[in-house]
């Protein structure tokens, strides 16, 4: 069978999800970090758990922080994979952690209030700002998971935007490049349609 | 789900596929035997479940030390909660939170309420090993939010299995000073219940099991009735 897409392997633990939400809509899969499967295949997903800076680390150490701007497939990055696609993020061990610089601005930690305790954890509704191959038949009344403490603000590459204490990017997409801050693979049927969604955009 | 008295109340898999397709937001799988009997949970059905869930998921019971969380998480659980181990070895807490980021690092309090205010227990699966821990809740709260907890899963044990409502007045208490996500547990009885939770703002989700596996409510009717409540859910 021919690969559908490759899950570049950031090191964090939670990748099992992603890859049985996948098999659950019968794609291939790879989880790797080989530069050449990566350049190969149709499309790429950039997932991340843990911190940008232990994320940005290990995807140096493999080379990946130079191979993944120049990519010019489909990919989607997802949580902390959709933040790294930033110029910058607030969480660093020491000052910013410079990310991957594919879309300007800066992840910034996300303020919490008694109405709204950080992690943000749970189900909102996305308002959608530009149509997108990758949104198709997403509406406005669906609910997505989310899990994140920072957060990507609202700019020219954003397509939907959610509320929680405050507006931040929830898709983005410049060029090839797209990113869900919530995690699509355990988002139940709207989850499932835009992970369909990705897998046909070629 | 949560397992007490040892009841058995169906296959794991079928379970987790009805309350999948009920909407149920996420599901937490308590091994509530696996602390006092000092043995971690079998990691196999936690694949098994993962493979069918597209709604997140948390383990809790037995999990000690950064290798069990991981093999819980790598088996496709998003979230480990811990309870009596992190109060034998709070610095636990710590090491989690900064292997896997505290979004993964659930801490459940069992939590009695005592003349003085409230008290944490520890070992509630096993009825002969509960025990009064002696430390105050609320400063176990503090505590375990300054440790990393990203989340807190308050079980009101004088409220739990008695069906007659959250525990209102712990959980305001608790979640004035909770910076995290406060979910509260015991007491679910009828719908009104989850709906005086949400009024209240006393916690930001509601965890119930009885109610659920013994189908006196059906996760799709509560929905319906919390939203004619005006209360957002998802559905």
């Amino acid at each position: 069978m021919a690969l559908d897409v490759a899950i570049i392997d950031s090191g964090g633990a939670n990748l099992a999800s992603l890859v049985h939400a996948l098999d659950r809509l019968d794609a291939q899969a790879v989880v790797t970090t080989d530069h050449e499967l990566i350049l190969n295949a149709p499309r790429v997903l950039l997932p991340g758990v843990g911190s940008a800076g232990n994320a940005m680390a290990r995807l140096s150490a493999a080379g990946l922080n130079v191979l993944i701007p120049k990519l010019t497939q489909p990919l989607l990055g997802i949580c902390l994979g959709m933040q790294l696609l930033f110029d910058t993020s607030e969480e660093g061990e020491s000052g910013d952690t410079r990310c991957l610089g594919i879309i300007p601005g800066r992840v910034a930690r996300m303020p919490a209030s008694p109405d709204h305790p950080v992690p943000h954890m749970g189900w909102n509704r996305l308002r959608t700002v530009q149509a997108d191959p990758l949104l198709a038949g997403i509406t406005d009344t669906e609910y997505f998971y989310f899990v994140h403490s920072f957060a990507a603000p609202v700019g020219l590459h954003s397509l939907a935007v959610t509320e929680y204490g405050g507006e931040f990017s929830a898709v983005v997409r410049r060029d090839n490049f797209r990113g869900a801050q919530f995690h699509p693979e355990r988002s139940a049927r709207p989850g499932a349609r835009l992970l369909a969604n990705f897998l046909k955009i070629t | 789900m949560k397992f007490k008295e040892h009841r058995v109340v169906g296959d794991i898999l079928e379970l987790a596929q009805r309350y999948r397709d009920q909407d149920a937001d996420e599901l937490v799988f308590y091994d509530i035997t696996a602390s006092p009997e000092n043995r971690s949970v079998d990691r196999g059905w936690i694949a098994r479940v993962a493979r069918v869930l597209d709604i997140p998921f948390c383990v809790a019971g037995g999990i000690r030390s950064v290798e069990d969380a991981e093999a819980v998480l790598n088996a496709g659980a998003e979230k480990v909660s811990v309870n009596s181990p992190a109060l034998a070895d709070p610095a636990l807490i710590d090491r989690l939170a900064a292997r896997f980021g505290s979004q993964c690092v659930v801490v459940g309090i069992d939590s009695q309420t005592t003349p003085e205010g409230f008290s944490v227990y520890q070992f509630t699966g096993d009825p002969t090993r509960s025990r009064d821990t002696r430390r105050d809740t609320l400063q176990w709260v503090r505590e375990v939010q300054d440790r990393g907890a990203g989340e807190i899963v308050l079980n009101c044990m004088a409220s739990d299995g008695v069906r007659k409502g959250y525990d209102l007045v712990q959980l305001a208490a608790v979640r004035a000073i909770c910076r995290v996500p406060l979910v509260a547990s015991g007491g679910a009885g009828a719908p009104e219940h989850f709906a005086d939770l949400f009024k209240a703002k006393a916690a930001d989700a509601a965890l119930a099991a009885s109610v659920f596996h013994t189908g006196a409510i059906a996760i799709p009717d509560l929905k319906t009735f919390l939203k004619s409540q005006h209360i957002e859910v998802r559905t």
